[in-house]
């Protein structure tokens, strides 16, 4: 199957789908905050258009069918027949939802997914009786060029062509169409064929076309590959403009495609952006280039490269194309630069020599070290700048992997209206941000519970309208997902600004369900805490978004196997906000080296707060088999390394040992006795998991410089599988 | 393992890779043998069972190392320049044994090859796949899969 290039194309219409479904959520949300011009209207537009027609080629007919109702809607909103007000909106959100649907649907072989037929039913609805009867054969009409996407043809420079169509008011104007079509040496490598677009033109009505000859060298001059001729074409003037260019439609971005009225248009028929569209054109009319040929309707059936050479070469092109080429760069500015598609797999495998390379750079300079070499040696010199590249490229190829977080807080934008319509709620969803990039890996495992902690948000944080405008705020809620790098990791806020976390509800909650004594006293912080804590849900009902027995206990655990760490801080009346810190990859870690009962161990840096010596009085004795350490006026709980590890019994003594302090992100702290820390370093992870499987309180392990294998520990997960655990409660929330 | 030996070796005929553990003989399909290296100390893993000597550097890859002596009932393996690991690979499983030392390579046709008898007693044969005399001594052939650490992934 995977040598089928039917199935490729395939595939890589549907990453196409995928960016298109993109920049459609993000016009629409661009709408959403009150911009309605022309080119974010058509961006919506091109969207599902260019989805219909990849569709259409791949014979994917339920979601040819969806994307043409769609797009039916969306041009009647394009050419201004149609006023867009906040619950159409809506209802185009919504359906682009469906559409997102639609397109999973038909990459996975499933059945359509229900409701799209109402939702559909309601979009057109707005339109009332301006619905324009559906062009049937407009889908057929696709089926031979959709395949042309997989040809890296893309819709990118639309909005520069396309605008002028918009306006109703021109095509009042009755004067003949003028059409300019040069098509690029582009279009002929991507297989396209003039002759069949001039012939689905002419399908249009009574069009009249010539050849323009003026670029052909002489036949010695004449270099095949390159595209010489263009066609004027003269159509009638009822035809609508957007007819016109669609027969361009897949081609529009390597050809050069000038459409005017005879006579002038007037100045006030245009909109601003098409005026300064038309302004090359009026400077160069058409017309001046002066035809040498003449072919009635039909385009020559040879290749145009090989047909005979007429005389003066090169010259006719220029004045025409070079004012246009301008204007699609000067529009072109939100276009991302040139990427490169490339095989996930590759990419790792790149990520994991680029391991080893650190891994062998360790293990050189060990050596190095260890042969006593002066410092100012060349081969010291040498090999410091052959750290620092190792880190640079380290670097570079991690950021491949990196992705900005947009697709996952568009996804998140779903979740809000599809969870404020389940309980009610008018809200918003606010994205900053989103531009910040991560490790892929880290992007997809977020998904779950940030969904979690959005639907929340909505269900909990934010109170009905009523309630919000009872206490004085606007009826609509604001949730803001923003994502930001900060010192070497990455943080991600959910804020809403709800009535914050009703701590007295928590408490009694907690203590109702045994989770905390009655009589303890918890502060403001150790209270939202509580929330993290397993079975803890506070919901009196079961709504259709929560209750489900998932909890916050669920999302920390899921942060935290990635090496992350979520806090929560609330005020009343104003708002909740959760706080996500992530690291920024999964395959490099900074951590302690240390030394317990001869085996080197590495810990998480982000795990520890501090590092101590004990003195006698630090030390106190809790139970028989269990120690507490007193810091600045809280008691830790004291595990021994050496012993939970099963390397060696627990000492007698921990006097004069070596702690480190860490701490958990709910707060809870314990102290870890060592035999020695080494030193700090960054180190590659190497999973386990594979290989072995999972031990408590290992979370990977990593190669050292001498070769040797050390296991990076799991300071959360060691002390919850610690043997000796005889905490009671409130000692854990003292910290 | 039995696939592998189908498709590299005639039908008829079996290459084993025989090995030293104490004062016995053990071998392995050749087939399954990815390399042979020499000691290296294995990091030691926290409640690992004690067959498990520990992980080991395999250029990169983090290497499960299996005491076979103390895994088949008998006293550990040492652990000096003199013994091997034998790097072992069972579909997607790869792990290294640790031996005594490595002693010959065996061509065999496979009608040698004979079950082992069942004797209750000892748990170390269920271990064994098959027996076979060479030269009159009596040769082991391991099942693998039974070898292998393979709680430890399942658990995981």
């Amino acid at each position: 199957m995977s040598t089928d290039p039917m199935a490729e194309i395939k595939a890589s219409f549907f990453v196409e789908c995928d960016e298109l479904l993109e920049s459609l959520q993000d016009a629409l949300t661009d709408m959403d905050e009150g911009n309605y011009d022309s080119e974010t209207i058509n961006v919506v537009f091109r969207a599902v258009h260019s989805i219909k027609g990849g569709a259409g080629a791949f014979g994917l007919d339920a979601l040819v069918a969806f994307a043409h109702r769609y797009e039916t809607v969306m041009d009647e909103v394009r050419s201004g027949r149609l006023e867009i007000d906040h619950d159409s909106l809506k209802l185009f959100f919504h359906t682009a939802d469906f559409l997102a649907d639609q397109v999973s649907a038909a990459r996975d072989g499933l059945p359509e997914p229900d409701g799209s037929e109402a939702c559909l039913q309601e979009l057109e609805a707005l339109m009332g009786d301006a619905l324009p009867a559906p062009v049937e054969e407009d889908v057929s009409d696709f089926q031979p060029m959709g395949l042309s996407l997989d040809l890296g043809i893309t819709d990118a420079e639309f909005g520069d062509f396309g605008l002028p169509s918009l306006d109703d008011g021109a095509s009042e104007n009755d004067a003949a169409w003028s059409l300019t079509f040069t098509p690029s040496d582009a279009l002929y490598a991507s297989g396209n064929d003039p002759a069949h677009l001039l012939r689905t033109l002419r399908e249009l009505g009574d069009v009249t076309v010539r050849c323009d000859l003026t670029a052909l060298p002489e036949f010695d001059a004449l270099d095949t590959p390159q595209s010489y001729l263009s066609w004027h074409a003269t159509l009638p003037g009822e035809l609508d403009e957007s007819d016109i260019r669609e027969v361009f439609d897949f081609v529009e971005d390597v050809c050069t495609l000038e459409l005017t009225r005879e006579t002038q248009t007037t100045p006030e028929a245009d909109d601003n952006l098409s005026l300064a569209d038309l302004a090359p054109q009026v400077e160069a009319p058409p017309n001046s280039v002066a035809p040498t040929d003449i072919v009635p309707t039909e385009p020559p059936e040879s290749e145009p490269n090989n047909t005979a050479p007429a005389d003066n070469p090169a010259a006719a092109p220029a004045p025409v194309t070079p004012p246009l080429k301008g204007a699609p760069q000067a529009n072109a500015t939100a276009e991302p630069g040139a990427t490169v598609r490339v095989d996930l797999e590759r990419i790792d495998r790149l990520v994991n020599l680029v391991g080893e390379l650190v891994i062998n750079q360790a293990m050189l300079a060990q050596s190095v070290a260890e042969a006593g070499l002066p410092q100012n040696s060349k081969v010291m010199t040498g090999l410091e700048a052959f750290m620092m590249l190792t880190r640079d490229i380290q670097d570079s190829v991690m950021m491949i992997r990196a992705q900005p977080v947009k697709p996952l807080f568009q996804r998140m934008g779903r979740i809000v209206r599809e969870a404020s319509a389940a309980v009610a709620k008018e809200v918003r969803l606010r994205t900053e941000g989103e531009a910040t990039e991560v490790d892929k890996t880290v992007i997809e495992r977020l998904a779950d519970p940030l969904t979690h902690m959005i639907r929340n948000a909505v269900d909990h944080g934010l109170e009905t309208p009523d309630i919000r405008e009872a206490a004085g705020k606007p009826r609509e809620g604001v949730i803001t997902l923003s994502a930001q790098h900060r010192s070497g990791r990455v943080v991600i806020e959910i804020t809403d600004d709800g009535a914050g976390i009703n701590r007295k509800k928590v408490l009694e909650k907690a203590i109702s369900k045994g989770l905390v004594p009655p009589e303890a006293n918890l502060s403001d912080g150790e209270i939202d805490n509580l929330l993290f804590l397993p079975g803890f849900s506070t919901a009196d009902q079961i709504s259709a978004l929560s209750g489900r027995g998932v909890g916050m206990d669920v999302v920390r655990s899921s942060i935290q196997a990635l090496g992350g760490r979520i806090a929560i801080t609330s005020e009343p009346g104003k708002g909740t906000r959760f706080s996500i810190s992530l690291p920024l990859t999964l395959a490099v870690l900074d951590g302690m080296v240390i030394n317990v009962a001869g085996e080197t161990l590495v810990v998480p840096l982000s795990a520890i707060i501090e590092t101590a010596t004990l003195t006698s009085d630090d030390i106190r004795s809790l139970g028989p088999q269990t120690n507490v350490i007193h810091v600045r006026g809280d008691f830790v709980p004291l595990y021994d390394l050496g012993a939970e590890l099963g390397y060696r019994a627990p000492k007698s003594s921990y006097e004069g040992g070596i702690v480190l302090l860490t701490a958990q992100d709910d707060g809870e702290r314990s102290a870890l006795v060592v035999d020695a820390i080494m030193e700090q370093r960054q180190v590659v992870i190497k999973g386990l998991q594979q290989s072995y499987g999972h031990i408590p309180g290992v979370a990977a392990a990593t190669i050292l410089g001498d070769g040797q294998i050390a296991l990076i520990l799991d300071p959360a997960d060691l002390v919850q599988n610690a043997s000796g655990r005889t905490r009671g409660f409130d000692i854990a929330l003292a910290g | 393992m039995t696939e592998n030996t189908n498709k590299k070796t005639s039908a008829s005929e079996v290459e084993l890779l025989s090995f030293r553990l104490g004062e016995e003989e053990y071998s392995v399909d050749i087939m399954s043998v990815r390399e042979i290296r020499g000691w290296t100390r294995a990091t030691p893993l926290p409640h690992a069972p004690d067959f498990v000597r520990g992980v080991i550097n395999l250029r990169g890859t983090v290497l499960p190392v299996v005491d076979l002596s103390v895994r088949l009932g008998m006293a550990p393996v040492m652990g000096d320049a003199r013994n091997v690991i034998i790097v072992v690979q069972m579909g997607a499983q790869t792990a290294g044994l640790l031996v005594d030392a490595v002693s010959d390579i065996l061509n065999l046709p496979r009608t040698d090859l004979q079950p082992p008898p069942d004797l209750a007693a000892d748990s170390a044969h269920s271990y064994i796949s098959a027996l076979t005399i060479v030269e009159g001594r009596m040769i082991r052939v391991l099942d693998l899969a039974s070898v292998l650490p393979e709680d430890a992934v399942e658990a995981a």
